[in-house]
């Protein structure tokens, strides 16, 4: 199709592995350069840690003794480097405030922020891709208009309120959902006590334990919060789709497919739609990534423990620990679906695997 | 293709069941289970020995018991807990304790005076955070064993010197002097932790409830025990769901989801007046809101100024207007509920007074002052109100808006001019606030005595103040004492560094069934084990 031989089967092999060794290494470097930056605006920030830890009445002595256990009169270079160092062999250090290990309090985080984005992104991509197609297929056509308005909206509503009317309506006044936070209380009773434990995603656990009614339950819940950041999402995406595929349709083989007859819903959604994928990969996963980071306004509204308020209360305490630990997972997912983006492109576009 | 038919099964079944989900039927929460919904993200640890947060605290008191407690109807009056009878001896430094008989702890081992001493050993040797309020009889790690002793079924105390008995006794009802099951905890050591990392995620203690599960920033479930000698909680469990957003707790809250809303704002408790499934229950809280004055600036410790500010604030304005069932006027600094607290309010808004005042300073006006304040909502409208009256008597207040950290790191550096602060009190006795506001033994920048928010803006009480304070610790007559503190608090109500302005007032919002709750006033903290639905 695009005219390269195809090359020798070894020499794809180590090209393969060159590209996945220089992905580890700008996994590396982008990492490393992320923690620099977080904890030196740890570092500057006029909040002293020790007072959220020993509290407002804690004597000198008192204080003393928690700046040393935690090495902060160490210069700063020193610490910075203690801290990769721990931070390579898995252990992202121990929170200032709760003194828990970070990673196991990010293990309990991240899997809610997980469920949720993943399930936003869903619904933002099987609704966005085909609204932006509608849009750039039949454009200032009704459809096209109501498309904008409605991703506008999405842009530009501050997503508290939209949340918090969400919930009026659909828990509120409708109650087909339910409310806030991420199972009932007596669901939640089961889940902690009788089922066990696979990922952390109530979803997932529910299905695997065969416990059908916490699964309900947890969709119940869900359902809203995530439909929410799917709305914001989709809005993305549905915008992106639209110019993406208005540029392909103006393309010279578009004509050409038109012109030989081929039925329409093919020369959209096979033939363009194949090259507007490429770039509408690096999109989807854009707005994948940055759900990720967990939104701490859907979390705060939601009552949903995840990610995103674990990073802010930790700003706000001062504890970099947690801050720095929640900013590397941010940081591994945003680069390794960097890296998914990447693969997929070779998998739709064989221009891109020369 | 199988697993298709797998994902296909499950979805439909999934959508199947949302409509008979019980959340979908379920118009309240079970009889025998009552579901709280707050803001718990200010839990350090549980550990009773090292929580000293609201969330935390409340939580305690209703998994563990301390020996003595103060009676929720009389304020300063104290009932027996865990000890039966105390008493101090004529030498004003030993203090006894009889055990009640017949008492366990969750575990099932039995309530000692050996648990009830090493508890209290163990808040010196760990000393966290709130152990300063043990540590300042004179208790040390290293002379702690043989301060606190006990023999057969009492527990003795030994102080370094004579206090009023009131004041060891009230801070022996604060929640760091909870008793813990001591064989269980030390069962659970890890690295000469005292069991303090285990006590972080369970309880041990003999109170109505066991803890059955603690996830931070998330919420906990309690578990009611059965045969606790208050005699059996009508309640079950309590759940308590983190919510900190006021709306979606009122939302909760009507929907009949949760059973008391506890972080709810004017806005949402207004919104829910009228509405016959819920009722509103008021009570007090012990943190006040003032103005501290720094006086290393030359302008503000002009007495006269002093004075036109006091009488330049709109108290009761804010109070019927922004801070609506949150605050209430109080300008004195112990909180309604405290042995000793006083209330009157003699100061109102009278710009005419305040501007007679500043004509008398001898300043030239207007004069340009910094106001430190946190940067929330609540704050923000206050300094608004304040800023808008104190300009209209020749004060212009610039605001400094900032995160909380940095404006107390500001205040306990003295950097600032004014700021809006809260003090909430350490333990149930007046000498945690009186030792703060009127006392500072050492005004100098190298005291470096940030525990005195007297030092920490720059006002000195002088040494009359000072002795008085220190008095009314030591007094042994407990009418004497209250009297003591009603002048002393006049001294600094109307001639210090501080405005007093407002005392904290609380809202808990709850289901029309719900009975019995008890958020703790100024003193205490919330019982569950009360409530009948």
């Amino acid at each position: 199709m695009t005219g390269v031989p195809s090359l020798p089967h070894e020499n794809r092999l180590l090209r393969l592995s060159g590209q996945i060794g220089l992905g580890l290494l700008t996994l590396a470097i982008t990492l490393l350069g992320l923690l620099l930056v977080t904890f030196l605006i740890g570092r500057v920030v006029p909040i002293d840690p020790v007072l959220s830890i020993v509290g407002e009445r804690a004597t000198e002595a008192q204080m003393q003794a928690i700046r040393d256990k935690l090495g902060l009169d160490l210069p700063m270079w020193q610490q910075f480097f203690i801290y990769v160092r721990d931070a390579m062999q898995g252990d992202l250090g121990t929170s200032i405030r709760t003194g828990e290990s970070v990673s196991s309090e990010i293990s309990r985080y991240f899997p809610a922020t997980l469920e949720l984005a993943t399930l936003g992104t869903i619904f933002g991509t099987l609704v966005g891709v085909p609204a932006g197609v509608l849009a750039a297929t039949r454009p200032g056509s009704i459809a096209d208009q109501i498309v904008r308005v409605v991703g506008l909206m999405g842009y530009s509503m501050p997503i508290f309120w939209l949340g918090l009317i969400g919930l009026l309506v659909f828990y509120g006044h409708l109650g087909w959902v339910a409310g806030p936070g991420r199972l009932d209380p007596a669901f939640g009773m089961m889940m902690e006590f009788t089922l066990k434990p696979y990922t952390g995603m109530i979803l997932i656990d529910a299905a695997l334990n065969g416990a059908w009614d916490v699964f309900a339950n947890a969709l119940s819940h869900i359902i809203l919060p995530a439909g929410l950041l799917g709305y914001v999402s989709m809005a993305y995406i549905s915008r992106m789709t639209r110019s993406f595929m208005m540029n392909e349709l103006g393309q010279e083989y578009i004509t050409t497919a038109r012109v030989k007859g081929m039925p329409e819903w093919r020369v959209i959604w096979v033939h363009a739609m194949k090259n507007v994928l490429v770039p509408l990969i690096t999109v989807i996963a854009l707005s994948y990534a940055y759900l990720l980071e967990g939104s701490v306004l859907t979390e705060t509204i939601f009552a949903w423990p995840g990610l995103g308020s674990y990073i802010t209360n930790g700003l706000f305490a001062a504890d970099m620990p947690a801050v720095l630990g929640g900013t590397v997972v941010v940081g591994v997912a945003f680069v390794t679906l960097n890296m998914a983006s990447d693969i997929l492109y070779r998998l739709v576009d064989p221009r891109a695997r020369t | 293709m199988q697993l298709k038919h797998g994902f296909a099964r499950a979805a439909a079944l999934a959508v199947l069941m949302m409509g008979t989900s019980p959340m979908a039927l379920m118009a309240e929460t079970p009889a025998d289970t009552l579901v709280v919904a707050d803001a718990i993200d200010d839990i350090v640890s549980i550990d009773p020995h090292e929580a000293f947060e609201f969330s935390g605290v409340d939580l305690n008191n209703n998994v563990y018991d301390t020996l003595i407690e103060l009676d929720p109807t009389k304020p300063g009056e104290l009932v027996p807990g865990l000890a039966e009878s105390w008493s101090v001896a004529d030498d004003g430094m030993t203090y006894t304790f009889k055990i009640k008989s017949g008492i366990t702890f969750s575990s099932g081992n039995p309530l000692t005076a050996e648990d009830a001493a090493g508890s209290l050993r163990r808040v010196v040797k760990m000393n966290k955070t709130p152990a300063f309020i043990l540590t300042q009889f004179g208790l040390t790690a290293e002379n702690v064993d043989q301060m606190i002793t006990f023999d057969g079924d009492t527990v003795t105390l030994k102080t370094d010197k004579t206090y009023a008995p009131s004041f060891v006794y009230n801070c022996l009802t604060a929640g760091v002097a909870n008793i813990v099951d001591m064989k269980t905890v030390m069962e659970h050591e890890a690295d000469g932790d005292m069991g303090n990392g285990w006590l972080k995620a369970n309880s041990a203690g003999t109170g109505a409830y066991v803890l059955k599960s603690f996830k931070p920033n998330e919420g906990y479930v309690l578990e009611a025990r059965q045969g606790h000698w208050r005699g059996d909680a009508k309640i079950k469990n309590v759940f308590m769901q983190h919510i900190p957003e006021g709306a979606t707790e009122r939302l909760l809250l009507e929907k009949g989801d949760i059973d008391i809303a506890r972080e709810l704002t004017p806005t949402d408790l207004e919104g829910l007046a009228g509405n016959a499934d819920v009722k509103i229950q008021g009570d007090v809280g012990g943190q006040v809101y003032y103005l501290a004055l720094n006086q290393k600036k030359a302008e503000l410790a002009n007495p006269k100024v002093q004075e036109a500010m006091r009488w330049a604030i709109d108290y009761t304005g804010m109070q019927d207007s922004i801070l609506k069932g949150l605050w209430v006027v109080h300008q004195n600094f112990l909180p309604k509920g405290f042995l000793g607290s006083i209330d009157e309010n003699p100061y109102s808004l009278d710009i005419e007074k305040a501007k007679a005042l500043m004509a008398e300073s001898g300043l030239t006006l207007p004069i340009e002052i910094g106001f430190t304040v946190r940067n929330n909502q609540e704050r923000m409208d206050i300094a608004t109100s304040i800023q808008n009256t104190f300009a209209q008597i020749g004060i212009n207040l610039v605001l400094d808006v900032g995160d909380g950290k940095q404006g107390l790191e500001t205040y306990r550096g003295r950097k600032h001019d004014i700021t809006l602060q809260t003090w909430g009190p350490d333990y149930p006795d007046p000498h945690t606030n009186a030792s703060t506001f009127a006392m500072n033994p050492d005004n100098s920048d190298e005291a470096n005595n940030t525990g005195y928010l007297a030092w920490r803006t720059a006002w000195d009480p002088g040494a009359e103040l000072n002795a008085e304070t220190a008095a009314a610790v030591e007094e042994k007559d407990s009418a004497k004492r209250v009297e003591m503190y009603g002048d002393i608090q006049r001294k600094v109500r109307d001639h210090s560094a501080f405005v007093l302005m407002f005392q904290q007032a609380r809202q808990d919002a709850m289901r029309a069934n719900v009975s019995g709750f008890y958020a703790g006033g100024a003193t205490d903290s919330a019982s569950y084990w009360t409530v009948t639905k």
